[in-house]
């Protein structure tokens, strides 16, 4: 269970961004989450509400993006979107493939703020 | 003048500070010419045991110059068991935290001469998944999967077997004792990574660790993931 500290070192960024745009305050942190990126996205929202207790963020929201994890088919020669990650394999064709171009995301896309 | 709520762009990746860090530690470690080998798997599935050997082998089968930095959430035990193969062992004790990350093993390896290091290992906390999130500057990143404990942790836990390099059956003096389905679990391995390398070894045999420690001198002489930018990027 590492989502606490993922959570904690979100809160701590856009505190920070925040502070640098005048002391504005954080509605809400808009997550773009990766299959890939090891954290899960339930176990993330409940800790995100503990770590924001006491902080300039409490009472903000987490809105989180699952992003897809796409990799490339050496076959087709596309993109694909993977359809499980149980399974790495183009989802046309089905060929095997090691390559993943994304879905690692975890990322702080914007804040709203006011 | 009220402006009301609006959404700014920050685009920031969370782990940004482990990443930073796990990239200068790359670059140390390319520089001092230490090959940095990573362990992961569930407690239990054997690391401690399976690295002891192979630190020993290295040392004094093929005189490398070999350590280990350990991580545990309490005790030594581990580093204690290591330095019985007569080389340098450092033990991280992680406390509550449930995986090691890129601070933890540059603190660590505060005062180390890496310089006169071949490879160095890091054993990770037993856990499936939280250390698959972090980068540790390591040049192959290794899973192990011990036959006690079913085929099926590789779709269990795709996303700790994805970030892997390679992967490693260890136990197998007992597989057959505990009906361990091998094409199975080959083929979950395969699922989840495919074209990846899998070893199938007994640390207590002895079995399989020659054609492991062929494929790791291999690695390091062609100095293959020192020059990544992360541990999830292909070898390269």
């Amino acid at each position: 269970m590492h989502e606490l500290s993922i959570a904690m070192s979100m809160i701590e960024m856009a505190a920070e961004e925040a502070a640098r745009r005048g002391g504005a305050q954080v509605n809400a942190i808009h997550l773009r989450l990766g299959p890939l990126s090891g954290v899960v996205k339930e176990a993330l929202l409940f800790s995100y509400d503990v770590a924001c207790e006491g902080t300039p963020l409490e009472g903000s929201r987490l809105v989180v993006e699952e992003a897809p994890v796409v990799v490339y088919c050496p076959t087709c020669e596309e993109e694909r979107t993977l359809a499980s990650v149980q399974r790495f394999c183009c989802s046309v064709c089905e060929t095997p493939t090691p390559q993943v171009l994304r879905g690692r995301e975890l990322e702080v896309v914007a804040l709203e703020i006011e | 003048m009220s402006t009301g709520p609006r959404l700014v762009e920050v685009r920031q990746n969370v782990l940004k500070q482990n990443d930073l860090l796990a990239r200068s530690l790359r670059r140390r470690f390319r520089a001092a010419g230490v090959y940095v080998v990573s362990l992961v798997s569930s407690p239990g599935a054997g690391k401690t045991t399976f690295l002891e050997k192979t630190l020993s082998l290295l040392r004094r089968g093929r005189g490398l110059r070999v350590a280990a930095l350990v991580g545990d959430l309490a005790t030594d035990n581990d580093a204690a068991r290591l330095a019985r193969a007569g080389v340098p062992v450092k033990q991280i004790t992680t406390g509550t935290v449930c995986h090691l990350d890129a601070e933890m093993v540059g603190r660590a390896l505060e005062g180390w001469d890496l310089a006169v290091l071949d490879i160095l290992f890091i054993e990770n906390v037993g856990n499936l998944v939280c250390p698959s999130s972090y980068d540790l500057g390591e040049s192959l990143r290794l899973v192990l999967l011990s036959v006690t404990e079913g085929e099926d942790k590789p779709l269990k836990y795709p996303t700790i077997f994805n970030t892997a390099d390679v992967a490693v059956i260890t136990k197998t003096d007992v597989a057959q004792a505990v009906e361990f389905d091998v094409t199975a679990a080959l083929d979950g391995i395969e699922r989840v990574r495919p074209a990846r390398r899998v070893f199938q070894v007994s640390a207590k045999t002895g079995e399989g660790m020659e054609e492991w420690l062929k494929f790791l001198e291999g690695m390091r002489d062609e100095g293959r993931g020192m020059k990544r930018e992360s541990t999830f990027a292909q070898i390269g």
